[in-house]
């Protein structure tokens, strides 16, 4: 059966299992028709030209987790950020794991979406907020319709989360190949501030789906800095969405640090409304293989006086495929916006793809917007120079590398995550490098 | 069943009949509507080889089963195809007897254009006498082109005199199913340019030059097929500088340039077709298909001004084959009003060495949409392909728009691609100081506009480079606020 079909087949079954209020049960079902009608995205489409699933969705997925897997602290511990104090939400194979998570209700609420979907204290910002940002496209709607599962983080007014947030999701291989629809929200009120990292992790070479959904709000002057870290095995793929809804003078920034997975895909899209918003967009890519990552990313400046800043870099090696897409559009009611975006390849083997495609979409006259794209190679001047130096072949590239993906690695607020991301990087391109960066 | 000049009269008859018109037959009409047998009586009435007519059925067999695109981000009301009449011949007879006849303000136009008065009756279609001098430079520059061995007619003649060249060549850089537009112009077409240069000849004089001067009106359809032989260069223009007042609403034109090993041809359009009024009523719809194959060491340069029609949807492009073949394109896009314009170029690196650059500079102004969509594509065996490409867009008042949709494909690892894009407006720093020294506001925005555009401007033709000037200035006419 193929995996549409057995996903709308399913809904029924689902429905039965998750008791939850009328209100959820509309928008489920709802966006259940929309994704019978629309279907999993094409390469006919604009947006999906460069990235096709079917390779990924032909396998015979489980959508439901059938057993419950337990992990050990030890043998996950390296995917975690161990030497920092986080809270941490972790799930195997979409179920909650307990015994890994760390969750709070003290001043801020980080726990289950499944529980924050049943408890009426909740209901207030549930009703105010889910599913009120996420678009109606076919994989989004697919999501919304199985949403029972993720985080749910909220952050009053006023307050600063006093430690960072990991959400982890492992998956075990316990399943032939599974499915898996995380959806988080996350609602940061007036002044408050959070920081966040999300992972996605197999364990195993089974093939795994992921198609994630977040919504994101950040009211008045709020602070958001979210981490994404995908460096996951050849077999798993991740279709991530991200939508963040800003208001007056919030930061809202998302990193994402592609390193490793089958097919990626991230929908990555800002909604200013409001003045003074600053939206910032930054990403690194380092494939090998055959992995595939595809940015595409949306910034919509509906108000005067908002800046926003994209940075993605890439480094492409063997048959690795990159794309980006990105968008920017002004309204003609966004006078003096300030929108940037850069994209800057580099491409290490003559199998290696890169297609870019930045947009500008302008309404508005009194505005600064640029985009710049290049495609490149490491210059071999600054390699002979280090070579006749002493450093090695293989460093010397390293170092050129780590250069020049620095502009989006000094941007890393969390020195330990920096430090992570550092080696990751290292271990990836197999150096040493001895001194900190 | 076989279509006759007897059935034509009679469908013809009928058929205006039916909409209440009265037509001059000797005006030869075709009825309105698009199907096998007009295909076949427009060949037949230009006495083509049979080769032509199967190769148009092809065309029109291969259309019918096409759908028209919608991916541009223009908007206009879809024409009816079977609404058109696809042949007419051209009109003989003067439109006015006398210069006083023409519209004043249209000769208005022409003499701030600079245009010498006996080109502007030409161009209004006044009657032109005779031993008026241009006839007979005309002629001059025809023996001195035969005496090249340049051929440059209309692709009819070329059919019937040079029927080998175009048999090699029509088709193989646009064919009959590359798109829509192109696979009905195939089908239709009525008549265009054909140009060959021979081996190692370097045209000696701007093809524009002659073609000012003696061109015939250009057709719905138009096909305009141009080669330049091993080691040969030509500069060819198409279009002109003055407004022209076309009846026809849908121009669907191709464009062949075939530049064989060390040849170089650089194609200059200037596009002033009717825009509509300034309500957005009425105007042309220009969709074209331009493309050029370069050799190796080959090299093609398009430019173009485009400040006519009230959709435009064009991409010339560049296919360099052969090694260190070099494409270039300088585009002017000016939009005012409610025009729109979705325009580009599309760079494709098959050799070795190749280089392309890419310049557009983008200009909106008062309710129009101004988009610039290109491709730039590096394959896996262009080694050291190099691309820059710029595009640069300027907003004039806050009800336009301006949009940049590029696309970037690298697939190997010694390309280097560069592409920037900035958006802005006239700064009103720029405009005080010009006011400052006494230049007032719709002459300092005309100056500053050029400056914008100067790069691209350099590059036309000398005249034309003068007269696009002066064009830039009447198209943004009233669009300061």
């Amino acid at each position: 059966m193929e995996l549409k079909e057995k996903l709308v087949s399913s809904f029924l079954a689902f429905e039965n299992t998750v008791d939850v209020d009328a209100s959820i049960h509309d928008i489920r079902s709802n966006a259940i028709k929309i994704f019978e009608e629309k279907g999993f995205p094409t390469k006919k489409e604009e947006a999906w030209k460069y990235t096709s699933l079917n390779a990924i969705l032909k396998h015979d997925y489980s959508i439901f987790p059938k057993a419950e897997s337990a992990i050990e602290f030890k043998d996950v511990k390296k995917y975690f950020l161990y030497d920092l104090d986080t809270y941490k939400i972790v799930f195997i194979d979409g179920k909650y794991s307990s015994h890994l998570s760390e969750t709070t209700h003290d001043k801020i609420d980080v726990c289950l979406m499944s529980s924050a979907l049943m408890h009426d204290k909740y209901k207030v910002v549930i009703d105010r907020y889910f599913n009120t940002v996420a678009t109606e496209d076919g994989i989004t709607s697919l999501n919304t319709a199985f949403s029972h599962e993720g985080a749910y983080i909220h952050i009053p007014k006023s307050v600063v989360a006093d430690k960072p947030i990991q959400i982890i999701h492992f998956s075990t291989g316990n399943e032939a190949a599974q499915f898996l629809q995380p959806r988080n929200l996350i609602v940061v009120e007036e002044n408050a501030q959070v920081q966040i990292i999300e992972r996605h992790q197999s364990l195993s070479d089974a093939p795994v789906l992921t198609n994630s959904v977040t919504e994101i709000f950040a009211a008045k002057n709020a602070f958001v800095d979210y981490y994404k870290i995908q460096n996951d095995n050849a077999q798993a793929s991740l279709i991530d969405n991200t939508f963040i809804a800003q208001q007056a003078n919030s930061v809202a920034s998302v990193h994402t640090f592609a390193f490793g997975g089958n097919v990626t895909r991230n929908n990555l899209n800002f909604y200013q409304n409001g003045e003074g918003i600053d939206s910032i967009l930054n990403g690194v890519t380092i494939l090998e293989g055959k992995q595939h990552v595809d940015h595409n990313t949306l910034v919509h400046h509906t108000t005067p006086n908002c800046e926003s800043h994209q940075d993605y870099k890439g480094i492409f090696d063997e048959k690795a495929t990159g794309v980006f897409n990105g968008k920017i559009i002004v309204n003609k009611e966004a006078q003096k916006t300030n929108a940037f975006q850069s994209n800057n390849n580099i491409l290490l083997s003559d199998k290696a793809t890169i297609n870019s495609k930045p947009q500008l979409e302008i309404f508005a006259d009194d505005v600064k917007c640029s985009h710049g794209c290049t495609i490149g190679q490491l210059d071999e001047n600054a390699l002979f120079y280090m070579k006749s130096r002493g450093i090695g072949e293989k460093e010397a590239r390293a170092l050129l590398m780590y250069a020049f993906a620095n502009n989006v690695l000094e941007s890393v607020k969390i020195p330990q995550l920096k430090n992570r991301i550092n080696k990751l990087i290292a271990d990836k391109l197999n150096v040493s490098i001895g001194f900190d960066l | 069943m076989a279509y006759t000049e007897d059935d034509l009269k009679k469908e013809l008859e009928t058929k205006e009949y039916e909409y209440g018109f009265y037509t001059d037959i000797e005006s030869e009409t075709f009825p309105v509507g698009l199907n096998e047998d007009i295909v076949r009586a427009i060949s037949k009435k230009k006495e083509e080889p049979e080769w032509m007519t199967d190769w148009r059925i092809q065309a029109f067999r291969i259309w019918k089963e096409m759908e028209e695109p919608e991916w541009a981000n223009v908007q206009y009301e879809k024409p009816n195809f079977q609404d058109i009449s696809y042949y007419s011949a051209p009109n003989k007879k003067p439109k006015y007897n006398s210069i006083d006849e023409v519209d004043p303000e249209l000769l208005d136009t022409f003499k701030r254009l600079g245009i010498s008065l006996d080109e502007q009756k030409k161009l209004a279609g006044v009657a032109v006498d005779i031993v008026m001098d241009s006839v007979s430079v005309a002629t001059t520059f025809k023996e001195t082109l035969a005496e090249k061995g340049i051929i440059f007619c209309s692709i009819s003649e070329a059919i019937q005199e040079h029927p080998e060249l175009v048999k090699k060549h029509i088709g193989t850089v646009v064919p009959q199913k590359d798109n829509f537009y192109a696979a009905l112009n195939s089908a239709v077409f009525s008549d265009g340019s054909f140009c060959y240069i021979p081996k190692g000849v370097r045209c000696p004089m701007e093809l524009s030059t002659y073609f000012r001067i003696n061109q015939a009106g250009t057709g719905q359809f138009e096909r305009t097929l141009v080669i330049a032989d091993e080691g040969s260069y030509v500069s060819y223009l198409e279009g002109c500088t003055a407004p022209s007042r076309d009846e026809n609403q849908l121009h669907a034109a191709v464009v062949e340039l075939i530049a064989l090993d060390d040849a170089e041809i650089k194609y200059s359009t200037v596009q002033n077709w009717y825009p509509g009024d300034a309500k957005g009523k009425g105007g042309v719809f220009n969709f074209v298909t331009k493309r050029g194959l370069c050799e190796t060491n080959a090299k093609i340069s398009w430019t173009q001004v485009e400040t006519g029609s009230a959709v435009t949807w064009k991409y010339p492009s560049c296919v360099l084959k052969g090694d260190h073949s070099v494409g270039e394109f300088y585009s002017i896009a000016v939009t005012n009003n409610y025009q729109q314009a979705d325009t580009g170029t599309k760079m494709i690196h098959l050799g070795k060495n190749t280089k392309s650059t890419i310049i557009s500079k983008g200009i909106s102004a008062g309710k129009s949409q101004n988009s610039y969509r290109g491709l730039v594509q590096i394959n896996s065996r262009a080694t050291n392909a190099r691309n820059f490409s710029q595009c640069d867009s300027l907003l004039m008042g806050n009800e336009c728009g301006a949009h940049t949709f590029p696309y970037i494909e690298a697939n190997n690892k010694t390309a280097q691609v560069e592409h920037e894009a900035t958006t802005s407006k006239i700064g009103e720093d720029q405009i005080f100081y010009c006011n400052q020294r006494g230049i007032d506001t719709e002459k300092a925005i005309a100056l500053i506009v050029n400056g914008f555009s100067k790069e691209v401007l350099n590059k036309l033709p000398m005249e034309f480079a003068v007269e696009a000037q002066k064009l830039l200035e009447i198209s943004l006419e009233g669009s300061v606020g």
